[in-house]
């Protein structure tokens, strides 16, 4: 690591108002957060960068109140402090703007911004002087939503302003916005801006987290970079750049990996011809009119920021979502119209992106967990044979390398990334023809990131057609023979493993590289 | 490792470690019986006869037979809150075919035998839990809403039938080639109750399905984390409606060893038994969450239930007392189990 980068005394640009201190975050076996020093500074955009999983949600969380640090101090002016709840924290002067949004979609615009804070009187609750307060708010934000529209009337970028707007009420000093502009339009975003420039000038201080970067850059004051857990670098606006921000947040020293090479590629094992995948009220294209194929041996990388469409591609190829129109072939045949369970039998398997909540039975064990979706064919007569299953278990464990101390114990015991091995191990002990990954890194650390692509690779070479996504840049930079950038639901860019990440990012609408 | 590793739940492998808060969770149902049946010996002389083992266990295997069927549906992560009411309507059913089905177009009343009036009451036990099971596997109803529904259609149907009145006589009669029926209740194979015998190979049969076979790792699965066990390709829909079907299919089974044992059919049998079998379930160690139990402790906890309220009625203590304690036992078995799965979260 570059020691010239790491935080030393910076000349004072203004005081700091709230710092962390050597703060560390342990859940359960994973380290989230491994002694991290961060200091917000009066009246200045603190900016806060990050791959997925780097741990910024986990820091702003404990700023806000959110999480107990398992060690480490909180210095609130100096003084050191201790939240007891976000609610304690909000009293203090701190509040914060979810990445995913915290409002009652059932409730109106006028009651969310006022939830548990009602203006009260002898007579109940002072509606009017809240729909004026609301009112107010809006206004500032240059949006014309009614106070009484229910929120999930709303659009999502119009919810996000429902959002800040109510963060924007309670007068805070700190205000940490975790990726407040992931739903906005250009204009929004601009007004957004606008706001944060007012709130400065009041001596509010602002914490920043946003995967554009260049949107960032426009903004902020300061920039920290974060990487699994640990801060790698600090610096003043005026010293950096997007470039220096990415070799911060990538980091340029660790090797995923690179395509495998040395065999012809096999004929097209996965088509996907037109698919079209509308949101549940059928108005919105989330996939549209794509089309790709993934030939046998071949390693295909889709890249793409939240809500481009990458996950809900994949769930409608494995057959959890229904496409509106649009073709699925694997090996010639028209699997369009399959359940799940068949197109696991014909050889088409998906790792999903959420683990916890997709991927694994938590009240079963690692070895129930391995043989979950290879079940039919371990059955002997009536019942699963208890040898072939042991055997099935002890593969999948071999071949994924997982470590685990017994397949007996509870899949909970494991850590994060050999979870996602097991869950890798379950599709893939199905002997699949073509296998889809959808975020196979998230929340795992960058040794277990490298064993799972080194896995993808193994499995290529075995002749497999593999297909994934992410969202960090230089995973696509890895293993990947061809890297396709999703925008929109559309294919916006297409190129081979010689790319650079800039250009990756510029045509996922993500940074504008000149 | 912290204590709630330990307390894993049908695992053959031996434990890494002897853990004694774990086992005292684990075998708290077993745990609970031993001290009844040592309580109550110790309070009369008559408890801790093997005749009066016998006939507690008869009343015993009601409620098992009941609770088997509930455990299927709480392993999914579901409720099954019809029991009660199918097995009252099951006796009916069953009391309804006794009594001759009368063909008017051709003049005849038909006597079905036995083995057909039970092969019906069970078909049509199954073809009910199926309607939940489809309502909750297609249509997305919450299980909870569903049975509830089902518990109100039967009791009403139990009622139209009857219009409110008691089938008395199902011994069937000689001439008409139906006697038999009483078998269920009132026989014994060397020397058990045939009831209690049936709860057993019932007991045996659906805990070998859960522990051994594909379908019963389904289970499982369905109720562990049913959107992972829906992309591993276990057919959901298809587990929902087995486990509504099998559920309502052993209400019936209950419904007619309850008939048989009173050798009478009323539309208002096995009424609140739903709870009673939620309670067995839960005592036994299972997760209302869903994932999480075994028939070993669903039959402890139907022994501890039945045994307890017999006992009280031994002892003497008054029926509002019997209440009481059955509650008390149930409120200790669920906060025991939030102590063991409690823990697990993040």
């Amino acid at each position: 690591m570059d020691t010239s980068v790491l935080p030393v005394a910076e000349p004072e640009t203004s005081e700091i108002v709230l710092s962390a201190r050597n703060v560390a975050k342990v859940f359960g076996s994973i380290q989230a957060l491994k002694g991290v020093n961060f200091d917000v500074r009066r009246g200045q955009v603190t900016a806060l960068f990050g791959e997925n999983g780097a741990g910024k949600s986990t820091l702003m969380k404990i700023l806000s109140g959110v999480y107990k640090p398992t060690s480490g101090t909180i210095l609130l002016d100096g003084e050191p402090i201790e939240f007891d709840s976000s609610t304690d924290a909000r009293n203090q002067g701190i509040s914060i703007i979810h990445q995913e949004l915290s409002l009652a979609p059932n409730m109106t615009v006028r009651d969310n911004i006022f939830m548990g804070r009602e203006i009260r009187t002898m007579k109940g609750v002072d509606f009017a002087e809240e729909e004026r307060q609301c009112r107010l708010l809006l206004t500032e934000l240059e949006e014309n939503i009614d106070p009484r529209t229910k929120v999930e009337e709303l659009r999502l970028g119009q919810q996000q302003i429902v959002e800040i707007a109510r963060a924007l009420s309670v007068n805070s000093r700190i205000l940490i916005m975790d990726e407040p502009t992931s739903a906005l339009s250009a204009s929004e975003v601009e007004v957004l801006f606008k706001v944060i420039r007012d709130l400065k000038a009041k001596g509010v201080s602002i914490v920043y987290i946003s995967h554009h970067l260049e949107e960032a850059l426009q903004i902020t004051d300061h920039a920290v970079v974060l990487r699994d857990g640990n801060m790698t670098a600090y610096a003043p606006r005026a010293d950096i750049d997007l470039e220096w921000i990415v070799r911060h947040m990538v980091g340029e020293h660790f090797n995923l990996g690179s395509p495998p090479t040395g065999y012809p590629l096999g004929n097209v094992v996965l088509k996907v011809d037109e698919v079209t995948v509308v949101d549940s009220t059928g108005n919105q294209k989330l996939v549209d009119e794509l089309s790709l194929d993934v030939r046998a041996g071949e390693i295909v990388c889709i890249y793409g920021l939240m809500g481009a469409g990458r996950t809900e591609l994949l769930e409608c190829l494995a057959g959890r979502l229904v496409a509106r129109h649009g073709k699925v072939e694997l090996n010639g045949r028209d699997i369009t119209r399959t359940s799940i369970a068949e197109r696991i039998a014909e050889g088409l398997v998906l790792v999903p992106e959420d683990r916890q909540r997709d991927g694994l039975v938590q009240t079963m064990t690692i070895g129930q967990n391995l043989s979950l979706a290879n079940l039919r064919r371990l059955v002997r007569g009536l019942f699963t044979s208890k040898r072939l299953e042991r055997d099935h278990i002890d593969n999948a464990i071999r071949r994924t390398t997982v470590k685990a101390g017994s397949p007996d114990h509870l899949i909970g015991s494991l850590s994060g990334g050999n979870q996602q091995k097991v869950v890798i191990g379950k599709m893939w002990s199905t002997n699949p023809k073509a296998i889809l990954l959808d975020e196979p890194s998230r929340g795992i650390d960058i040794g277990a990131k490298a064993e799972v692509f080194r896995l993808l690779a193994e499995g290529a070479r075995e002749g497999l057609a593999v297909l994934y996504t992410t969202s960090e840049v230089g995973e696509c930079l890895s293993v990947a023979h061809r890297i396709i950038v999703m925008h929109k639901g559309k294919i916006s860019a297409e190129f081979g493993s010689d790319v650079t990440k800039a250009r990756i990012m510029a045509a996922s609408g993500e940074a504008v590289v000149h | 490792m912290s204590s709630t590793d330990v307390s894993k739940m049908n695992t053959t492998a031996a434990k890494p470690k002897i853990n004694i808060a774990g086992i005292l969770i684990e075998g708290r149902a077993f745990g609970a019986l031993l001290v009844i049946i040592i309580f109550f010996s110790l309070m009369s002389p008559n408890y801790l006869t093997v005749s009066n083992l016998l006939i507690m266990s008869s009343h015993v295997a009601i409620y098992g037979i009941l609770a088997i069927g509930m455990l299927l549906v709480i392993l999914t992560g579901g409720i099954d809150l019809s029991v009660g009411s199918v097995l009252g309507l099951a006796g009916i059913i069953a009391g309804f075919l006794m009594q001759g089905v009368t063909f008017n177009a051709f003049g005849v009343i038909l006597y079905p035998p036995v083995w057909a009036v039970t092969v019906m009451t069970l078909a049509f036990g199954a073809f009910l839990g199926s309607i939940t099971g489809v309502l909750v596997a297609y249509l997305r109803v919450p299980s909870f809403v569903a049975t509830l529904g089902i518990l109100y259609v039967a009791r009403g149907i139990a009622l139209l039938i009857t219009n409110g009145l008691t089938y008395n006589n199902l011994g069937g009669n000689e001439t008409y080639g139906n006697t038999g029926f009483d078998w269920l209740g009132f026989n014994r194979l060397f020397g058990i109750p045939v009831s209690v015998i049936i709860l057993a190979l019932l007991a045996a049969i659906f805990g070998i399905i859960l522990a051994r076979s594909a379908f019963g790792r389904w289970i499982y699965a369905t109720g562990g984390n049913q959107r992972a066990a829906e992309l591993s390709g276990v057919p959901v829909p298809f587990v929902h409606i087995c486990v509504y079907a099998l559920s309502g299919m052993l209400s019936s089974i209950a419904g007619l060893v309850l008939s048989s044992q009173l050798t009478s059919a009323g539309p208002t049998a096995g009424f609140t038994y739903e709870m009673i079998a939620i309670a067995a379930v839960v005592i036994g160690g299972a997760s209302l969450s869903g994932g999480r139990g075994n028939v070993r402790g669903t039959m402890l906890g139907a022994f501890v239930i039945g045994f307890l309220s017999d006992g009280l009625v031994i002892i003497g203590v008054s029926a509002y007392w019997q209440t009481v304690f059955t509650g008390a036992v149930i409120v200790l078995a669920v906060l025991l189990n939030s102590l063991q799965y409690g823990g697990k979260r993040l």
